[in-house]
């Protein structure tokens, strides 16, 4: 009989070299508890947490911790069913409409979680006579859900105009609809996408233009619209996609978009069709959430006064972190020992960020990823920055 | 004038021994995963690098059919042939 997990071999041995030189295993982190948004308790003690997507600490926010109590409650767990079946209830549809509302959108589409949005818009966009470009650091999602629409798929260099206009250029007799996907924050590093520059190259190769603004959303731009809004380019972006599962303390993604057509994706986007909808709690909290973002837009000012805190503070340390000022800050490390290593130091001393290896990380390179959140204090910060200091001294970095 | 499969073909050596870790003894018939230790990242971040030097674009599908040095050349022809 042949091995089915032969195949894995390769991963195994990996996975048991990493494991063997680490006192804990960095995929088996448990958060036994939040205090708070900003502290857990991991391994007994309480913890700093660097290493969610929490960034407005609304996963811990009062009003929708209420909502989805009371609709829990009034409406049951769980809708047991397809959006296009029996799981659209009128609470689906009044949060889509809130959201086409706050991006000022004609058409919105909930999915139950972003990595669905992803794949469920992409695939039922394209198929095999088109061709997607996408920028080369694209998240997982966005490379399955362009594997599973079948199309020609063209990388371009990571937020480079130049190549995807070169790309474009080489693809000017092809019949196909063309369809740029970008991200508005990298998820890795923190790279903010130019997609001004996106818009205006989208415009003249006759190409469409989605960005995910996964990491954005509630984060960046004067409302929370994300980088399109600051960038001031949102009318040229054809599909926003993103998630509730980062500033919005939640689960579920979204695709909001002035095209008519979409209408009909609902009937042929398979991760949209064949999965059971959010839970009514969810979509109560969601909303609930959503409300709390656009009353309180000093979050956002918070936020960005926190990321840039963290970044000149790693930065004065000595450590390499990218160029952009986002809720992400990423410390590149040269090799996997060491990154391990100082990953788990920093736990060892009350600081949980996230380990990111390659091939998922840019560069080849591991990275320590750390994000922001509005709800941290300066001298959560501050503590933090110490931490990494003293563990980069430790191990002569 | 399209280059041949062969010119692309010593193209794509010179390129990939201007890589310290890459063994010296390569030629058209090594395998680029399995002789060379390069993970599906490292191949698709390769072929960006040759796309530039012949100007073509390589979409992602094609990869899966490659599996020797001489087989990317094959296929960089094919496109640039298709392309002119």
């Amino acid at each position: 009989m042949i091995d089915i997990f032969a195949k894995h071999a390769g991963l195994r041995e990996a996975y048991d070299a990493l494991t063997a030189t680490s006192p804990r295993n960095p995929f088996e982190v448990v958060i036994e508890r939040p205090v708070s948004a900003s502290v857990g308790i991991i391994e007994g003690r309480e913890t700093l947490l660097f290493g969610t997507n929490n960034y407005l600490g609304l996963s811990q926010s009062k009003k929708a911790i209420e909502a989805a109590v009371e609709t829990a409650e009034t409406m049951g767990v769980g809708t047991t069913g397809s959006r296009i079946a029996n799981g659209t209830f009128g609470l689906h549809r009044k949060l889509e409409a809130r959201l086409a509302e706050f991006f000022r959108r004609k058409h919105c589409m909930v999915f139950s979680t972003g990595y669905q949005a992803n794949l469920g818009t992409i695939s039922a966009l394209v198929n095999k006579d088109d061709i997607l470009l996408l920028d080369a650091d694209s998240h997982a999602s966005i490379y399955d859900g362009a594997k599973l629409s079948g199309a020609q798929v063209i990388r371009f260099r990571h937020n480079d105009p130049v190549d995807l206009e070169k790309r474009l250029a080489r693809l000017k007799d092809h019949p196909g609809a063309k369809l740029i996907v970008a991200e508005g924050i990298y998820s890795m590093t923190g790279n903010v996408a130019p997609l001004d520059k996106f818009v205006d190259i989208k415009t003249r190769h006759g190409a469409y233009l989605m960005a995910d603004e996964a990491h954005s959303f509630g984060v960046m731009g004067a409302h929370g619209r994300g980088v399109a809004e600051v960038q001031g380019c949102e009318d040229g972006i054809d599909f926003v996609v993103g998630t509730f599962s980062k500033s919005l303390g939640t689960v579920g993604g979204y695709c909001v978009t002035d095209h008519d057509g979409v209408d009909l994706m609902r009937l042929c986007s398979r991760p949209y069709m064949f999965t059971a909808s959010l839970p009514p709690e969810i979509i109560a909290a969601t909303m609930a959430a959503l409300e709390d973002m656009q009353d309180h837009p000093e979050l956002r000012t918070k936020l960005q006064d926190n990321a840039a805190r963290l970044h000149a503070g790693l930065q004065k340390a000595g450590l390499k972190t990218g160029a952009h000022i986002s809720p992400v800050v990423a410390v590149t490390l040269e090799t996997v020992d060491q990154a391990v290593a100082f990953w788990n130091a920093l736990l060892e001393n009350g600081v949980y960020v996230n380990l990111s290896l390659p091939p998922a990380t840019p560069d080849n390179r591991p990275l320590l990823r750390c994000s922001v959140m509005a709800a941290h204090s300066p001298e959560e910060i501050d503590r933090a920055v110490t931490v990494f200091g003293e563990v980069a001294r430790h191990f002569g970095l | 004038m399209t280059d041949s499969v062969t010119d692309i073909s010593a193209m794509i050596i010179e390129k990939l021994l201007a890589n310290p870790k890459v063994p010296r003894d390569i030629d058209g018939n090594s395998k680029i995963v399995e002789d060379l230790a390069f993970d599906s990242l490292a191949v698709m971040n390769f072929v960006m690098e040759i796309e530039d030097e012949i100007d073509v674009s390589v979409p992602l599908d094609k990869l899966a059919d490659i599996r020797t040095i001489n087989d990317l050349a094959g296929c960089l022809h094919a496109l640039k042939v298709a392309q002119a």
